[in-house]
């Protein structure tokens, strides 16, 4: 039998339900990740990547959101778990890291009682042996006097610290898998670099999977194995990160791509997609990408196309693939 | 006055269009606790000038101060010292230019296209609202306000009467671009305009902003923690850290020969956009420090690499060797007392 993926998403839906409106923020996505693997999915705002990232922990808001399809995390089925089942799980086997550490920790205690807690309740250790992990975490994420720092509370770190505690926190059970949502988007360039290369080391050391949202193409270049590029919520290419860097396959992709300020353009006009992305409550018939693609064609607005196969490894979903390749 | 006219130019090309000179902007912090006495040295003397029909980009880290010289620049704050000399005028004071004046010939972008609109009036009314209080008719504004949005590529007729929050977030910030040129500026400050825009739109309002450019005879102050955004739209940059210039010199120099090595620090700290050749160490550790205590001397030395004994006593102060390209920076100053000076143990 073949390896159990940590994660196997197919024909997964999430939207979410007002009295005014729904918003298909996730229109059917087929995901998979195996144990080590780092993903990136790279998508704009509204493309649906921090909704599917929070649906694999079960993260999105109770009672307003519907979710359909097969979900799998590390061999607990998603769709049906229990409540008491899914706070085991948490932390424990899948735990995430978001962009603002400022809101996501917790104001009014220190960061060795948030790490110490977690730990606490997973591993069940004492408060004085949580501590003394909640120190050598500190140190694993390279925290600079990590002693003093387990006595701050978190207005009183940078931004730098504030994210590496809440990675420390993190990884504190050694989860298996990673979910980071832009982590290091409100940080300075700088920093940047620093806690992604810190993530690339730990992710190696831990062995974790990890699934990395960003809309930045240079950050997933620094650290996805896998790139998945999703638009309108919807995954439309798929592939290697030296493939979908090298050539990117769909006409969304390729437009990124170019839209992309980079050194060496300098003076050159800089190749747009032209228009917005699409308002969700709005559903596209056909292709989403249609309005705003110069390949489209009448296939195209009739139905979603499937995904093609171009290459091993490879997947696009775009009807023109072979046209967009050749261009 | 019916209608509003770009100034004309009064000092001639040689004259720089606008001219900082010592800018300042402390902030106080203090408490009664504390004796009131402390402050964030948000800016510490700026000096700066920007060429007619040039681009100056400020890059810099949170923190380092650009966003607050933008506001110094824009006299939307009142500096704790310095003084702004705007086409060989002084801006403020007696026989200079008045600040009305000056704010007509200065406009300015905001990164938040949002929370930088009035929610109650729609686009239109938004563009047409400060060429009326310059004197302009009502009628001609709103005239002179489709036009405009015509040339930031939103159709008059289908935009005009909405209102911001029916409007995407590149739209928005077309608006604002647009309201901008309202008033016939000579320079345009945009701070970070599009760093809360999505990549593909990004590209777009950075297009439209070189096309306007050329059309309107602009001169722009360019703000952004993005490099690659600098190096694409800026004919100088300047390097700010900690409320100081660093580095400032033409933007093919500073790109392919900085010389400071906080510049060099913040180019190799950039994505390097190639799978095959990842950063493996990062350039610089830890934050930038608090501004509320700077580090004496040279405010990077407790990031530097380079540090010696000199860099703590004394401030390098912004030298170059041919005008153009200056650094502050003791490493690369002759007679800086560098090459004598004690390495630091880090």
């Amino acid at each position: 039998m073949a390896v159990q993926p940590l994660v196997r998403a197919r024909d997964l839906h999430v939207s979410f339900v007002s009295r005014d409106s729904t918003v298909k923020a996730v229109n059917g996505i087929d995901l998979d990740l195996v144990e080590g693997e780092v993903l990136c999915i790279l998508g704009e705002s509204g493309s649906g990547k921090s909704v599917t990232l929070r649906a694999l922990m079960q993260l999105n808001p109770k009672g307003k959101t519907v979710m359909s399809g097969e979900l799998n995390v590390a061999g607990n089925d998603m769709m049906t778990i229990s409540d008491a089942k899914l706070s085991a799980m948490r932390g424990k086997v899948v735990s995430m890291i978001f962009q603002e550490p400022m809101t996501a920790l917790d104001p009014v205690f220190t960061i060795g009682q948030q790490i110490g807690e977690t730990l606490m309740r997973h591993e069940g250790i004492g408060y004085r042996e949580a501590e003394k992990k909640a120190l050598d975490l500190l140190e694993l994420v390279q925290i600079p006097s990590a002693k003093r720092r387990l006595g701050a509370y978190p207005h009183e770190l940078s931004g730098g610290l504030r994210q590496r505690a809440m990675i420390a926190m993190a990884i504190s059970c050694r989860p298996k898998l990673l979910l980071a949502d832009e982590p290091t988007t409100a940080l300075d360039a700088t920093v940047q670099i620093q806690i992604l290369l810190l993530l690339r080391r730990l992710q190696q050391e831990l062995g974790m999977g990890v699934v990395f949202v960003t809309h930045d193409l240079g950050v997933a270049g620094e650290i996805a194995d896998r790139i998945a590029v999703m638009y309108a919520g919807r995954m439309v290419e798929l592939g290697s990160v030296t493939d979908v860097m090298a050539k990117p396959l769909h006409p969304y992709a390729q437009g990124l791509m170019g839209a992309t300020v980079h050194a060496g353009n300098r003076g050159k006009r800089l190749t747009t997609i032209p228009g917005s992305p699409p308002d969700l409550r709005f559903p596209i018939p056909g292709c989403a990408f249609a309005p705003r693609c110069q390949y489209v064609g009448d296939a195209c607005r009739e139905h979603v196309p499937d995904f093609r196969y171009p290459a091993e490894g490879r997947a696009v979903r775009c009807v023109k693939a072979e046209e967009v390749a050749a261009a | 006055m019916s209608d509003l006219e770009q100034l004309p130019d009064r000092g001639g090309p040689a004259q720089p269009l606008l001219i900082v000179k010592g800018l300042m902007k402390h902030f106080p912090i203090g408490s009664i606790m504390t004796g009131g006495k402390q402050v964030v040295r948000a800016v510490d003397g700026l000096d700066l000038t920007i060429g007619k029909r040039e681009t100056l980009g400020i890059v810099g880290e949170s923190g380092c101060g650009k966003s607050t010289a933008s506001r110094l620049i824009m006299s939307l704050i009142e500096p704790t010292a310095g003084e702004i000399v705007f086409d060989g005028d002084l801006v403020g004071a007696t026989g200079g230019i008045s600040l009305k004046e000056y704010r007509r010939q200065v406009q300015m972008v905001f990164q938040d296209s949002y929370s930088s609109l009035n929610p109650r009036l729609t686009i239109e009314e938004s563009i047409a609202y400060a060429p009326q209080v310059h004197g302009v008719s009502r009628s001609k504004a709103v005239e002179r306000a489709h036009d405009l949005l015509e040339a930031v590529g939103l159709a008059p007729g289908q935009y005009a009467r909405r209102f911001p929050h029916e409007l995407s977030g590149g739209q928005r910030q077309r608006v604002n671009i647009a309201r901008a040129l309202a008033l016939q500026p000579r320079l345009i400050i945009l701070d970070e305009p599009v760093s809360a825009l999505d990549k593909s739109v990004e590209a777009q309002v950075l297009n439209l902003l070189l096309d306007l450019k050329e059309q309107f005879g602009l001169t722009y102050l360019f703000i952004s923690h993005d490099l690659n955004v600098v190096e694409h739209v800026a004919d100088r940059v300047l390097v700010m850290y900690l409320g100081k210039v660093a580095e400032v010199g033409p933007v093919g120099d500073i790109f392919r020969a900085p010389a400071h090595p906080y510049t060099r620090a913040l180019l190799a700290s950039r994505p390097s956009m190639d799978p095959a050749r990842r950063r493996t160490e990062p350039p610089l550790r830890g934050d930038p420090p608090n501004p509320i205590n700077p580090p004496s001397g040279c405010r990077f030395r407790t990031r530097c690499v380079m540090a010696r004994a000199v860099c703590a006593e004394k401030i390098p102060p912004l030298a170059s060797e041919d005008n153009a390209h200056e650094t502050a920076c003791h490493a690369v100053t002759p007679n800086s007392g560098y090459a004598e000076s004690e390495r630091m143990v880090a």
